[in-house]
């Protein structure tokens, strides 16, 4: 799979670590109401679905940015890819 | 019709004419007591327990391809009970007990072959881990035996045991594990469900559940509604799919394993060996060919194929263990796509859905489980209380922190 990088160009995918599903970004707030059946399933369940996928890809053995790239898991394709950056900061993350 | 050294005499002097067909191709009738969703193992070995053992009446398993065409057609068959932990080791040792007596139990060839495993270790702390493993599976009442290099040498003599970079400095063997003819077993335990009266339904998709106040009242199926007193999902890679058709979200991913077969070699590999300084694993089938795998590709997949990185990857792994594999063409290379959970340990349990059960989870070592999985799952489907050795494998388990999380990676699915 190539990995087309918004600053690189496009990248193997084996520089890049895979974390899993893009909600990781939208980590529930620690103190609030509810914060324990929200960490539960922040941590451990998954849409999983089958076809497109929002995903965090980590550039480890390049410029160690984390990318969003949303790719189809029934066949592969990458249909985009974002800085991670970018994704949380319009979800209001990272102030 | 039994199967028997005489039979075959019988039908090669008789031109082969009276062999029939292994299982009937019933239509679905309009409702039965329980419903198997997913034709594979353990959907195939859940019905025939609850047949047998639990001697439940109106089962149906509903399979969306043809049987033996998921996970259980494409794994690398090895069976093995060296788990380390309380929540496993009973369930996996339980199931190898029963392979060993599934053969005469099913009047079928599944071609169980107890060869032995042996994982190879390659430093004194990976030494210490598995004397501990031994020593925990001995406690469980499996078997285990640590070798030294000298008995090594002498069942493996091909191995690079001088590697420079990772010398083999000894083994952890499981006699009792080996390798099944994985389709077999689907069709062993279909041809016993359905002498028993199960109907087992191809090609016909599961496409809903119908819930009425929190109870599961049957499935949607390609070929209409089919009413169901329970419902047991076993979809393996599909679990996710499937169980979002009820509403629900499981600690699960699903991602691609890839397995290799090479060209048929005269016999080189007494038993199953496992490369302790990457992922390497490998077998030699009874055709002749050496079968073979390693990692995940890493990320979700519902692919059913892989890629070029991890081929290099396993491939690189067998090189560093076998020098001579070099030499070795490579026949064919395909993937299964795996139910990996976030502790890398399996789920047979209830679902908040009253009536509707779910057997998943499974990652890379499903085929192993299979006859505990459906005795265990069948036991739970025939009397909602789980069977003793498979307490441990609730849904619930990650809120109340229970995991049971062999290799400790934590929830990263692609890791266990
Ligand atoms: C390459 C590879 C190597 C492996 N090696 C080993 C090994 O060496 N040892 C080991 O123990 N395990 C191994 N495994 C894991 C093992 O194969 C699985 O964990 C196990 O087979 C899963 O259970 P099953 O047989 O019931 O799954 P499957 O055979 O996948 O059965 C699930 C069935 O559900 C059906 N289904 C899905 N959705 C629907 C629907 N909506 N309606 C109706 N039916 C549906 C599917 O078509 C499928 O037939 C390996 C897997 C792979 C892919």
């Amino acid at each position: 799979m190539i990995i087309d990088h918004p600053l690189l160009g496009p990248c193997d995918a084996q520089e890049f670590t895979y974390k899993g599903d893009a909600c990781l970004i939208d980590r529930p707030e620690g103190l609030g109401d509810g914060a324990e059946a929200a960490f539960h399933d922040y941590a451990y369940l998954r849409d999983n679905p089958a076809g497109l996928h929002r995903e965090l890809w980590f550039h480890e053995q390049g410029d160690r940015s984390w990318l969003v790239v949303t790719r189809n898991t029934l066949t592969h394709e990458i249909v985009g890819v974002e800085l991670a950056r970018d994704v949380a900061r319009s979800r209001g993350r990272g102030r | 019709m039994r199967y028997s050294g005489f039979r075959v005499l019988k039908e090669a002097l008789s031109g082969h004419k009276g062999w029939r067909p292994l299982w009937r191709s019933p239509d679905p009738q309009p409702a039965y007591d329980i419903v198997i969703v997913g034709g594979g193992g353990h959907g195939l070995a859940t019905a025939y327990y609850l047949a047998r053992e639990f001697r439940q009446h109106r089962i149906a398993v509903i399979e969306k391809g043809w049987i033996g065409g998921g996970n259980v057609g494409r794994n690398t068959t090895i069976i093995r009970s060296n788990y380390l932990l309380d929540g496993n080791e009973p369930f996996y040792e339980y199931s190898l007990k029963l392979w060993e007596g599934l053969e005469q139990e099913l009047n079928y060839n599944a071609m169980v072959s107890q060869r032995g495993i042996v994982n190879l270790f390659h430093s004194d702390a990976q030494r210490d881990a598995y004397i501990r493993r031994g020593n925990a599976m001995i406690l469980h009442g499996a078997d285990a035996e640590l070798l030294d290099l000298a008995a090594l040498r002498r069942e493996y003599p091909f191995v690079d045991f001088d590697n420079a970079r990772f010398p083999i400095k000894g083994g952890l063997a499981q006699r009792r594990g080996g390798t099944v003819r994985h389709d077999a077993v689907a069709w062993g335990y279909a041809r016993a469900a359905d002498a028993l009266g199960v109907d087992i339904i191809q090609n016909c998709q599961v496409t809903g559940f119908r819930i009425e106040n929190g109870r599961c009242l049957g499935v949607e199926t390609a070929r209409g509604h089919i009413g169901a007193g329970k419902v047991g999902v076993a979809v393996a890679g599909s679990s996710s799919r499937v169980m979002a058709q009820a509403g629900l979200r499981l600690p699960i991913e699903s991602h691609v394993l890839q397995a290799f077969v090479s060209e048929g070699l005269k016999p080189v590999l007494p038993g199953v060996i496992t490369f302790g300084a990457g992922h390497f694993y490998c077998s030699q089938s009874d055709k002749g060919g050496l079968v073979f795998g390693g990692d995940l590709d890493g990320y979700n997949s519902y692919a059913q194929r892989g890629n070029l990185p991890v081929i290099e990857d396993v491939a690189e792994g067998g090189m560093a263990l076998f020098p001579g594999l070099g030499r070795v063409r490579l026949l064919r290379a395909w993937g299964g796509v795996m139910d990996m959970s976030m502790d890398g340990s399996p789920i047979i349990d209830r679902t908040p859905v009253e009536q509707l059960y779910f057997n998943g989870g499974w990652c890379y070592g499903g085929f192993k489980a299979t006859p505990a999985a459906g005795m265990c799952f069948a036991h739970l489907l025939a009397t909602d209380s789980p069977h003793p050795t498979a307490t441990a494998y609730r849904l619930d388990r990650f809120a109340r922190g229970f995991m049971i999380d062999e290799k400790g990676m934590g929830a990263q699915p692609n890791l266990h």
